[in-house]
């Protein structure tokens, strides 16, 4: 199949600032997307100036031709922005990147995200405003204003349809949580997660919990991407990317919460195509990154890539399954959005670098095969898996 | 009567009055939602065109504010200051099944630690807002 990235680009560098609350980065958020940056070229062993092209998700501020000035790239070839779903657009970054590459409309794309929520303000918080027109006039008087309160209900509902309970959510925040006591890079670092802890701490909304609930965080966090054909002439280890794209069902962007199918964490379309690509099944994933907004959307989100049976939550969803390197499937080994750092889920696809690398704090052995779900319950989401060079 | 403490954004109708029709009946107690005349299906929020047919030949009509809860979820944390001293409240997704089955966001009225069940059939209830500036009317929901 000709019409496909899988195998035609490879991740070279990685790089991140330190991890900061929100609000407590020293450094202008711009300064911070250079500084991941540069670290992703020192990692790739390049000169920032032979970066030739930029992709980001989320509406990120650090615009390409301002980034490009600042590093003094010699050539801008790619500027480019995904469309849409927030933090859903991580793997849709790469995919974007990897085709500019793939297809030679550039070299050599650094795919990048960048947030000081101390000089930006916070994702947390409702409009303060006096009034407010269209969508949000449906929602926003009702008290629905915050991403947690927009995606419970999502939740609740799959809970109500499956039988899912509490513990299954509580699992995949406690993996994150141990994942992270062993990362020094975690924000939750020396701050350990149990059953009683969990149990004990505030309702945000149900069925979310505090320790439900993504940090929200400063830092900046890059990767540096190239033809399969050069990969092997970096420092480091090549992460091949097997496949990435994104997506969503039959009106998913539907307003006021009409979406047909609601109960969804929008990867069902998306899965397939991604595993089609990648020429691999979800048996052969060794490591999962999946992007906690919530922990209930890690939940539907494993079940839509079809590591588990929507009927079987309650069983599958156990922090022993969760953990590297033991458990059937090791996710969040960096200790994720809830733990190491909500950099908008880039840093879960840097975590899967590192494990293709064999770097990671948790590492899984023999990781040939890793996957990164970026989203869940936004439109459009997406997917990436990450691949050794056994895999091609 | 207010469900929730004063001080959220108060809604107005769309300035380019996609939801007009709505806000104006919701002030006379009357719930009408979106209707394509070309198919008669129903669709919410508000769209320019119908997204089954493609007409552009769409009016609002009257429907009998009857519902089922769909989804629900009881807020403890405030995310805005007039919230501070709310305490929890709940928000449901009604679905109207004689509706074409679309969805409105609401409270439930009553006990905010109520419990609550999928598929339970509720009322709407119009919360009006006569002395803000400008004057609104939320949709609410009751259990029958």
């Amino acid at each position: 199949m000709s019409r496909t990235v899988r195998g035609k680009v490879a991740v070279v560098g990685i790089g991140e600032t330190q991890y900061y609350k929100r609000g407590e980065a020293p450094d202008a958020e711009f300064k911070l997307a250079l500084k991941a940056i540069l670290a992703a070229c020192e990692d790739a062993g390049i000169s920032p100036k032979q970066v030739d092209g930029f992709a980001s998700f989320s509406n990120d501020r650090s615009d390409p031709s301002h980034l490009a000035a600042a590093l003094g790239v010699d050539d801008l070839r790619f500027s480019n922005m995904q469309w849409g779903g927030g933090g859903g657009g991580g793997s849709g970054a790469i995919a974007n990147a990897a085709a500019a590459v793939a297809t030679g409309m550039a070299e050599c794309v650094v795919v990048f995200r960048a947030l000081a929520q101390g000089q930006f303000g916070r994702f947390g918080q409702g409009p303060q405003r006096d009034v407010i027109a269209g969508d949000g006039a449906h929602t926003v008087p009702f008290g629905l204003m915050s991403p947690a309160q927009s995606f419970a209900m999502k939740v609740t509902r799959f809970m109500h349809d499956h039988g899912v309970e509490q513990n299954a959510l509580r699992a995949i925040s406690l993996a994150s949580y141990h994942h992270a006591q062993n990362n020094p890079r975690a924000v939750m670092h020396g701050r350990p997660l149990d059953e009683e802890k969990y149990d004990n701490s505030r309702w945000i909304v149900e069925p979310f919990h505090l320790f439900d609930c993504c940090l929200e965080n400063d830092g900046a966090a890059a990767m540096v991407l190239v033809a399969a054909e050069r990969a092997r002439d970096f420092p480091h280890k090549p992460a091949y990317i097997l496949s990435a794209l994104s997506g969503s069902h039959y009106r998913a962007g539907a307003s006021v919460h009409n979406t047909p199918d609601y109960a969804t964490s929008t990867f069902k379309t998306v899965v397939p195509r991604l595993y089609d690509m990648a020429q691999v099944t979800p048996a052969d994933v060794d490591v999962l990154q999946c992007y906690e907004n919530f922990t209930g959307g890690v939940l539907m989100s494993m079940v839509e890539h079809q590591f588990c049976d929507p009927d079987g939550c309650n069983e599958f969803f156990v922090k022993d399954n969760l953990v590297a390197p033991s458990g059937k499937l090791p996710t969040n080994t960096s200790g994720g959005n809830l733990a190491e750092c909500y950099m908008h889920g880039l840093g879960l696809n840097i975590e899967a670098v590192r494990q293709i690398r064999g770097q990671s704090t948790n590492q899984v052995d023999d990781a040939d095969v890793a996957l990164v779900a970026s989203g869940p319950m936004v439109t459009p989401v997406s997917s990436s898996i990450f691949g050794t060079e056994a895999t091609l | 009567m207010s469900y929730l403490n004063p001080g959220l954004p108060k809604p107005v109708p769309a300035p380019d009055g996609l939801d007009t029709p709505f806000w104006e009946a919701a002030s006379r107690n009357v719930l009408m939602l979106q209707r394509c005349g070309a198919c008669q299906e129903f669709q919410w929020g508000p769209e320019w065109i119908c997204h089954r047919c493609h007409s552009e030949d769409l009016g609002f009509e009257e429907v009998r504010p009857l519902g089922n809860i769909y989804s629900y979820e009881r807020v403890w944390h405030p995310v805005h200051p007039a919230l501070k001293e709310q305490g929890p409240y709940i928000i449901v997704l009604v679905e109207l099944p004689e509706c074409s089955g679309v969805r409105l966001v609401g409270n439930l009225l009553g006990d905010p630690e109520q419990s609550v069940e999928i598929g339970t059939p509720v009322r709407a209830f119009f919360e009006h807002h006569r002395d803000a500036e400008p004057p609104f009317t939320l949709v609410q929901w009751e259990k029958v």
